[in-house]
């Protein structure tokens, strides 16, 4: 197995818990490493967070290069980009990939721009593969494809970056798996340098409040979800009825995020959370692609709409055509009953 | 105390509201029939930097960089407020990623020389990455907060700042000169003012007016010739120098662009592929709206031990 010119996952971590992206990232990384016959290398910042490094060697990471240092404690872009970018000029992996989150959005461009390397932002999909390029018909072997949907969903591309390395990208959450820990797997952890001027602690953090999500869309099984078909805030009452009945969580689209009907932890879709749960239930929702992106890998999918023509229908195993307000009702009934 | 303010700002198709007639025969979006708007977030950045001047003083610069089509967002930021405005337009720059057009951006803000802040949309709406802040800010060696919600105060060269962060917000100070991308949620863009409408409603750049005569020309139903553009265009032109109409309009050699770092050549990222998404069919069974379809959908869930 090659040392040189690996994968690496930059691993975001925040007061000693490892975001559930990096993880998710590490998995995929793992998978393409080996398709590529190299290592995985994971590049870990962070005040006191050297005892992640097990967790990340037992999820695949072959190599951990550990930058520990009070003045990395809380993500500031120059102080992090400064020691992320001297990771990757040193290991010089072919691959990073980052999570899609505000941290990854703010390092990722930074370090693409110091090293002029391509950069795609918000990948649903990571394949290895071949390119011919057009012009020139030279044919570049092993380039990552970094698949992302754009244009507000209305296209797919698939963008290669045949001359430059590295290859970057930044992947959201959930949209990855997770696979199974194994917490015999060796690896090694290198200490990084973590080099710092006064030009790179010009930031100052004042205050800083974070709360846990309300709702933990990702680990449901079953998601029942309202849109703006469910018309208000007190009939959305309905959709957490069906949900406690099934013993699923509530998910809700855009619109009836935006128009107030319940919070923004609760939204699925490409700006909101990716979920992929046993069962989902569309309740009023009538299927944009920026919603369809974030739950159509469902295994399972009701929709309900008074619209037969609504988009939803299109991705639903199930269709039913109806009032909510009485639809909905129907089926308490019938599971209670079953 | 004053602060020079630019802003970049970017025009984009409307790719949030897809009508049908942006729709092709095959269930994909026209992208070529979609209008062309002012960057929504670019419009908050707008009216953070309008709001800056109005507390502080300063001025406030718009750069663009686009196709000559783009002086429609820079006649916006006027009628909304804008000091000055600088079109950063060239062939050269098409197929630009987010790379090279930092580095265009770069060069541009450069040449325009003297400022306090930067401030830009979080994102643009046709390609949602919000990369192209931050990797300005790197090419200017500039410090940067992106996700800002709200400037609460600049003083002694130092800016405070409420950002959103995953799960939450952060209050962070920094110094000036400072790059900010700046969310949809942060402010309400004020409108264009009338008067300033009427003040510049006619400012203008000669790649717009030659493209604006062409199709003018081109609608008698055949392609113009050179003399007959040259004799329909130069009056307009003149006359706009005449009344001060015109637009500042840059292109690669006037910022001192290198050429291999802009457009197609100065892009690492290459598109391979593109697949209209396409409403993909399943197998979907209609279930009856009322009490025994409703009894027979959740019979087949458990069944499929889906279900409970």
């Amino acid at each position: 197995m090659a040392s040189k010119n690996g994968v690496m996952v930059f691993i975001e971590q925040d007061g000693g818990k490892i975001a559930d992206v990096s993880l998710e990232l590490v998995c995929k990384g793992r998978e393409l490493a080996d398709r590529l016959s190299v290592h995985l290398e994971a590049a870990l910042c962070g005040h006191g967070v050297g005892a992640l490094a097990q967790t990340l060697i037992a999820h695949g990471c072959d190599v951990v290069h550990l930058a520990d240092d009070a003045r990395l404690n809380h993500y500031r872009t120059l102080p992090y980009s400064r020691v992320v970018a001297g990771m990757v000029t040193r290991a010089q992996p072919q691959i990073v990939l980052y999570g899609a989150t505000v941290v990854g959005r703010d390092l990722a461009p930074r370090i693409a721009s110091q090293l002029k390397a391509g950069l795609t932002a918000d990948c649903t999909d990571l394949q290895i593969g071949e390119h011919t390029e057009p012009g020139s018909g030279k044919v570049y072997k092993d380039l990552l494809y970094q698949i992302r949907p754009a244009f507000g969903g209305n296209i797919i591309a698939t963008i290669v970056c045949p001359e430059t390395r590295p290859q970057m990208a930044t992947v959201r959450e959930g949209v990855m798996k997770l696979t199974p820990a194994d917490p015999a797997r060796k690896g090694r952890v290198v200490p990084a340098e973590c080099v710092l001027g006064d030009e790179d602690l010009v930031l100052d953090i004042l205050k800083r409040e974070k709360k846990e999500k309300s709702v933990n869309l990702k680990a449901a099984n079953i998601i029942v979800s309202g849109g703006a078909g469910v018309g208000g805030k007190d009939n959305f009452r309905l959709i957490f009825d069906l949900a406690h009945t099934l013993g699923g969580a509530v998910g809700a689209s855009r619109s009836a995020v935006d128009s107030g009907f319940i919070g923004k932890d609760h939204q699925v879709g490409q700006t909101g959370t990716t979920v992929r749960p046993k069962l989902y239930i569309a309740c009023g929702i009538s299927g944009a692609v920026q919603h369809r992106a974030g739950m159509q890998e469902s295994a399972k999918i009701i929709a309900i709409n008074s619209d037969p023509e609504a988009p939803i229908f299109n991705i639903a195993h199930y269709g039913i055509v109806g009032d909510l307000n009485r639809v909905i009702p129907m089926l308490i009934k019938a599971y209670k009953s079953k | 105390m004053p602060y020079d303010c630019i802003v970049i700002a970017k025009q984009v198709p409307d790719t949030k509201n897809v009508t049908g007639k942006a729709m092709k025969d095959d269930g994909t979006v026209n992208r070529a029939a979609l209008p062309a708007i002012f960057n929504p977030e670019d419009l908050n950045a707008l009216e953070m930097a309008l709001d800056i001047r109005d507390r502080f003083g300063g001025s406030v610069t718009v750069v663009t960089m686009g196709p000559p089509a783009a002086c429609e967002l820079l006649r916006d930021a006027l009628y909304r407020g804008a000091d000055r405005v600088i079109l950063l337009t060239d062939r050269r720059f098409a197929a630009a990623d987010t790379l090279a057009t930092s580095y265009a951006l770069s060069c541009a803000i450069r040449k325009i020389g003297k400022f306090d802040l930067i401030i830009g949309g979080r994102q643009a709406i046709d390609g949602d990455t919000a990369q192209v802040g931050p990797q300005t800010a790197e090419k200017l060696h500039l410090n940067q907060v992106t996700y800002v919600e709200k400037v609460q105060d600049i003083r002694d060269g130092r800016i405070e700042i409420l950002r959103s962060i995953d799960g939450g917000y952060e209050v962070v100070r920094g110094r000036l000169p400072i790059l900010l991308t700046v969310t949809g949620t942060a402010n309400e863009p004020r409108p264009p003012r009338a008067k300033r409408l009427l003040q510049f409603r006619h400012h203008t750049c000669p790649a717009e007016i030659t493209n604006r005569i062409r199709k003018q020309l081109e609608a008698r139903g055949r392609e113009p010739s050179e003399a007959e553009m040259a004799e329909a265009v130069n009056p307009v032109l003149t006359e706009a120098v005449k009344q001060d109409r015109m637009l500042t309009v840059w292109d690669a050699d006037a910022v001192g662009a290198d050429h291999d770092k802009i457009g197609g050549r100065g892009s690492p990222t290459k598109v391979k592929k593109i697949e209209s998404v396409v409403f993909k069919g399943r197998d979907l069974k209609w279930i009856e709206a009322n009490d025994e379809g409703a009894k027979g959908l959740v019979r087949e869930l458990v069944t499929e031990h889906i279900l409970g």
